[in-house]
């Protein structure tokens, strides 16, 4: 056996062994949220064909451990992120799957969106800014050495806080991506289908001509959306969408997050917990850690959204779930 | 019911606290005194302008054409007297200016904004370009002198309108690079991670991006600093303007008389002040307007310039 086959054995067996320990989770969770993991996966069901199962896996198990052995597409292990000498967030392990809702909540400065941006190497940006640890995309290291950051981010969109489209057409910010990738022909179909896709086509087409400031907030961080998705990306990150918009906004986009899911890996940073419940599939809580004078964010507890909500494994994120603290 | 009565006495003390203040007598000396500073800029302004006008109006429109075409004489009733050559070569040095000085000085700043490492040595030369800034022109003028009028000499062919417009656009190159980078610091982070998040090279985000949104900033800096290169008289004269008729007398577009002796707008406007006649006063007060309105028509272009690419940076 070479190195290589061992060690994606390994990561085989590390994969099920975490699927084990979710299912076998199962004292701190009461008979009524096993009933809700199952209206859910209820729901879930149009989305499995998508998803590459294991047939065996799939027949001798819950359907909640077939969808913990999806595919890994980001793993995240024992990252920190470094500002300089502050260290934003450390001790992070984040296994993010296939075709899931992933939300991160957490107070402010718990270093969420910290990691989020570490995610499509968005950080580089950062001056000072480093990364320790292994973040893999479907097994590679992302901060490896040969890794063009560009490329990488072509693949791992975003879509940030405030929206921020480019001062350009409606047309132009959609096919802007497509054509600095190299596309010339067939624009035309790319933006609106990924408008569509972003449920802004039926509001825009009839002026895609039109500045995108010319949009409303919640237009423009749709627009964005789309933008994000026009070059067919495999994960979109986003960071806060909703915290600039209005309730309303905030629906189109979460209903908008919820159709996304077919089609992509989703990671999203909320400040509203709320809606991580309503969205995601599994949800990360992060909180500030206080020791040695030092603050530091760190990951508490990533499960089931139902699970972590209903039933939280740390004292912590029970404090920060029922407004004691955050 | 009780909520909806008024009480008396509620109602008298607020009524005291929230009336009678009297004047602000501290604020309304602020603005008075701001207002004052404005005037005082102004009216300089308007006493300054309104003397050459009425010094030099008569001359502008009685021979505007003629003045504008005629060249330098000795005698200031020369019919034939005007400022053709200090047009010519201010022309000339502007030229210099926008082909040597704007892409060179946007180049570096666009270099030191997003590409230099943030170190000891780039804060080092950011500080040493803002003290370029501030050296006096007379000192360029020194510094012309010496390498493109004495060691480039085989380039520029000593005093010539070549070694005057390498030397102002030498002296504008410090102006160029601060406001430059100043306007391209001013993009907003959110615009260039936009840009990066699609999967834009550095490159591309520059290109696309930072340079659209920085091109109004960065064309009223440097037409400013263009208007202040064409008033510069200093710096001519240490590399070797001429004051007589000797000045090269080309047409406007004749490249030749870049390797010729010149002289520009503000060195016609000190020899004909400073001449004994008197004569002279309202034909120099004329060249001031000719000067006053090609800055004025600088000015008016960076104004529309920067109305124009903030539209379009609006995507309107």
């Amino acid at each position: 056996m070479t190195d290589a086959d061992r060690v994606t054995t390994d990561e085989r067996t590390g994969g099920m062994s975490m699927a084990d320990e979710r299912a076998t989770a199962g004292p701190r969770v009461g008979e009524g949220a096993e009933d809700r993991h199952r209206d859910q996966t209820g729901e879930r069901d149009h989305i499995t064909p998508s998803i590459e199962l294991k047939t065996d896996f799939a027949s001798t198990h819950t359907e909640d451990e077939a969808t913990a052995g999806a595919a890994i597409v980001l793993d995240v292990r024992d990252v920190a992120v470094y500002y300089g000498d502050f260290r934003a967030v450390a001790g992070v392990n984040l296994p993010i799957r296939m075709n899931e809702v992933t939300g991160m909540i957490g107070p402010s400065g718990c270093g969420k969106s910290t990691m989020l941006r570490a995610f499509n190497r968005m950080n580089d940006l950062i001056l000072g800014a480093r990364v320790e640890g292994l973040i893999s995309y479907h097994g590679i290291d992302l901060y490896g050495p040969d890794v063009d950051p560009v490329e990488v981010r072509r693949r791992i969109g975003m879509v940030f806080q405030k929206p921020n489209p480019f001062p350009k057409s409606i047309y132009d910010n959609v096919a802007y991506g497509p054509r600095i990738a190299g596309q010339r022909k067939g624009l035309e179909e790319v933006v609106e289908r990924s408008l569509r896709s972003a449920a802004l086509w039926d509001e825009v087409k009839d002026r895609l001509k039109d500045s995108a400031l010319s949009l409303s907030g919640g237009q423009q961080q749709r627009l964005c959306i789309a933008r994000a998705i026009a070059i067919e990306p495999d994960v979109v990150l986003m960071d806060e969408p909703c915290s600039a918009l209005d309730p309303i906004a905030t629906n189109a986009i979460e209903e908008l997050i919820r159709q996304l899911r077919e089609d992509y890996t989703i990671v999203i940073v909320t400040h509203n917990m709320q809606q991580a419940a309503r969205i995601s599939d599994r949800t990360a809580f992060f909180t500030t850690n206080v020791s040695g004078g030092k603050r530091t964010g760190e990951l508490v507890e990533f499960d089931y959204t139902d699970k972590l909500f209903t039933n939280p494994g740390d004292k912590r994120t029970e404090d920060y779930l029922t407004g004691r603290f955050g | 019911m009780v909520s909806t009565l008024l009480d008396p006495k509620t109602k008298e003390r607020v009524q005291k606290q929230i009336t009678g203040g009297g004047v602000d007598w501290r604020g309304t000396a602020f603005v008075v005194v701001l207002l004052a500073a404005l005037l005082v800029t102004l009216a300089v302004l308007v006493i300054l302008v309104a003397d050459q006008l009425q010094l030099g109006w008569g001359v502008f429109t009685e021979r505007t054409w003629d003045f504008l075409n005629g060249t330098l004489r000795s005698q200031p009733d020369d019919p034939v007297i005007g400022v053709k050559q200090g047009l010519v070569g201010t022309f000339w040095i502007a030229v210099f200016t926008i082909v040597l000085a704007f892409p060179t000085g946007i180049a570096a700043a666009v270099y030191l904004e997003e590409y230099a490492p943030r170190n000891r040595f780039t804060s080092f030369i950011d500080l040493n370009i803002r003290n370029l800034a501030g050296v006096p022109s007379v000192v360029y003028g020194i510094l012309g002198l010496t390498i493109f009028v004495q060691q480039l000499e085989w380039l520029t062919k000593g005093p010539t309108l070549m070694a005057a417009g390498l030397t102002i656009a030498v002296l504008v190159l410090p102006i160029v690079i601060i406001t430059s980078a100043e306007a391209v610091r001013a993009v907003p982070q959110p615009l260039r991670e936009a840009g990066y998040g699609v999967g834009s090279t550095k490159w591309e985000v520059i290109r696309h991006h930072i340079l659209p949104y920085a091109a109004p900033g960065i064309l009223t800096g440097t037409l400013l600093s263009l208007a202040r290169a064409v008033g510069e008289a200093a710096p001519l004269i240490l590399v070797g303007a001429i004051t007589g008729r000797l000045a090269s007398e080309g047409s406007f577009l004749d490249p030749g008389q870049l390797t010729e002796r010149f002289t520009a707008m503000p060195i016609v406007i000190t020899t004909w002040a400073s001449r004994p006649q008197k004569e002279f006063v309202p034909l120099a007060a004329a060249a001031i307007i000719v000067l006053l309105a090609f800055v004025l028509l600088l000015n008016a272009t960076a104004i529309f310039l920067r109305n124009h690419f903030e539209r379009k940076r609006e995507g309107r």
